[in-house]
């Protein structure tokens, strides 16, 4: 009686440690984004007007100026690239998935593509530097998007194949057994059950290409002014953040904790509707 | 096992019996390991046949067969002769897409298609055929009164299948079976994972469709296959150990191992 009672005791303790341990780790974790969050809002409230949006960056040591053309720049990058990659990514996700489990391509391509999506940025913007803008001669919007895109499509194909592999075989089986053709099963059946994960994977793509900065130091580069050629270089707010946080200049700083707070709140927004458009379907 | 026809015909009262489904010197093979030795078995039309047996008999796996859905795994494959309406359909020039039209078949877990319970019903439908909006909306009818599930969902035709409860789920599934007008219905274990009341409408829906429809069910359950069957066939260890009508069967087995199976002896 007496082992019984001292051994509930040792696992009560042990209980005990392990949550006071998982707990300190996460207050650990929460206090630096908090922290983070905190000084984006306080300096990105403190230098937000609705100049921003209208007018252009401005040149160093001047008062005023906005940063519309770094706000459109990204709007067009983030976008494109979004275009371009998702599709090229479903496709894939769903060949790994779908198609190519067990075989030699699908095992190569998925190896690959975790290396791709665990690859530093800088080097995809090396590499879009080398194969793009030296050829080509110039800086410009287009080569931004193809960089954008190669950092888009990895974690798309990743998503996809993992939402993918969560559908249960039961649901293609019984497809399967109406008679559906290989492609009728994937694509009104197996796709649409994953749509709510692929969705958030995209999400989560998108996220992560409107804070990258290194690929775009090689390919958009950066332009004070207003432009929609993309055989131009583009402004975008990660350039332009990089650009105006290291100057010597309060106006340019200030602006660039703008810039912060507007990635930050553009990417909360994302979220927030992909969760609210997503969830009622998920859960009918 | 060498099933003799003849007595059996001739033990039927006024209706003819008549050969869906056969299978000859059936062999089948998950990889390199023997799953189902030596099938011969005819399965009649417009009969409940039910397959029962032990856990990993495999009578699932010869359910599987009929409509080759063992194709989706590469490493599985069989041997021998599978006749439907006295036609080979494991020749390589068999369209699998089109003799899943004419076979049916429910799971032994609801498996509703993430869309509505209308287009659940439809998707099968527009694989085979192009029906207009009216003749589409009478089939979906038609086969969710088959099912009986009509009078439950006919006011919430576009909402989500996965609303439904698994019970209704299970029923959907077979409305969406019959909805493509197939011939035979393959049932796997379909009331394993409902209720008692829920099993039991599945049963009387059994006893109704079959008087459209082939039926072949796998069940653990051997109630249910004494109530819901006209034939049955006690597998053991991937070889068929007797089959019969199902009263013969469980009144008076020819073979020690089944009669030890229906009396509970292991199982």
């Amino acid at each position: 009686m007496s082992t019984a009672v001292s051994l509930g005791r040792i696992r009560k303790l042990k209980n005990a440690l392990a949550l006071t341990i998982a707990m300190i780790a996460m207050l650990f974790g929460l206090f630096w984004l908090i922290w983070i969050l905190a000084t984006t809002v306080e300096l990105g409230v403190a230098s937000f007007s609705w100049r921003l949006f209208t007018e252009m960056t401005p040149p160093p040591g001047s008062e005023g100026g906005g940063l519309a053309n770094a706000i459109a720049g990204s709007l067009i990058l983030i976008s494109l690239a979004t275009i371009v990659g998702t599709p090229i990514g479903i496709f894939a996700g769903v060949y790994l998935a779908e198609y190519g489990k067990h075989t030699w391509l699908g095992h190569t391509t998925r190896f690959v593509n975790d290396l791709l999506l665990s690859a530093p940025s800088i080097i995809i913007g090396l590499f879009v530097y080398d194969i793009y803008v030296a050829r080509v001669g110039h800086f410009s919007a287009m080569s931004g998007v193809v960089a954008l895109a190669l950092i888009v499509i990895p974690v798309v194909v990743r998503t996809t194949e993992n939402m993918l592999q969560l559908v249960p075989n039961t649901l293609r089986e019984a497809a399967s057994a109406l008679g559906a053709p290989r492609w009728a099963v994937i694509g009104k059946v197996t796709l649409k059950a994953s749509l709510a994960g692929i969705m958030t994977g995209i999400m989560l793509a998108v996220a992560r290409i409107s804070g990258e900065t290194a690929p775009l130091l090689f390919t958009s580069l950066s332009n004070q002014f207003w432009t929609l050629d993309m055989n131009k270089p583009m402004a975008s707010l990660p350039a332009t953040i990089f650009k105006f946080a290291m100057s010597p200049f309060k106006e340019w700083q200030q602006l660039a904790w703008a810039g912060v707070f507007l990635i930050t709140l553009g990417v909360l927004t994302l979220n927030i509707l992909a969760r609210i458009l997503f969830r009622n379907k998920h859960k009918q | 096992m060498k099933i003799d026809k003849e007595s059996i015909m001739q033990s039927t009262t006024g209706t003819d019996l008549e050969t869906q489904i056969a299978f000859r010197n059936f062999n089948f093979y998950y990889g390199k390991y023997k799953a189902l030795r030596n099938i011969n078995l005819d399965i009649y039309k417009r009969r409940v046949t039910a397959f029962i047996g032990p856990s990993g008999c495999g009578k699932s796996t010869l359910l599987r067969t009929i409509n080759r859905m063992y194709e989706l795994y590469p490493d599985q494959h069989s041997e021998g002769e599978l006749l439907l309406d006295g036609v080979d359909i494991l020749g390589k020039g068999t369209d699998l897409n089109a003799l899943r039209a004419r076979i049916g078949m429910v799971f032994q877990k609801p498996t509703p298609f993430p869309m509505s319970i209308y287009d659940n019903i439809a998707f099968g439908v527009k694989l085979h055929e192009r029906l207009s909006r009216v003749d589409m909306d009478d089939r979906v009818e038609w086969s969710l009164r088959k099912a009986a599930l009509w009078n439950e969902v006919a006011d919430k035709l576009n909402q989500s299948g996965m609303s439904l409860s698994g019970g209704q789920q299970q029923r959907l599934c077979i409305a969406r079976g019959i909805a493509v007008k197939p011939q035979v219905l393959l049932l796997d274990e379909p009331t394993s994972a409902l209720d008692p009341i829920s099993t039991m409408r599945i049963e009387e829906l059994v006893s109704e469709l079959k008087d459209e429809f082939t039926i072949v069910i796998v069940t653990h359950n051997m109630q249910q296959a004494a109530r819901v069957s006209d034939f049955t066939a006690y597998m053991y260890l991937g070889e068929l150990v007797e089959v019969g009508r199902t009263d013969d069967v469980f009144i008076k087995p020819t073979d020690k191992r089944t009669e030890d199976y229906i009396t509970g002896r292991f199982g």
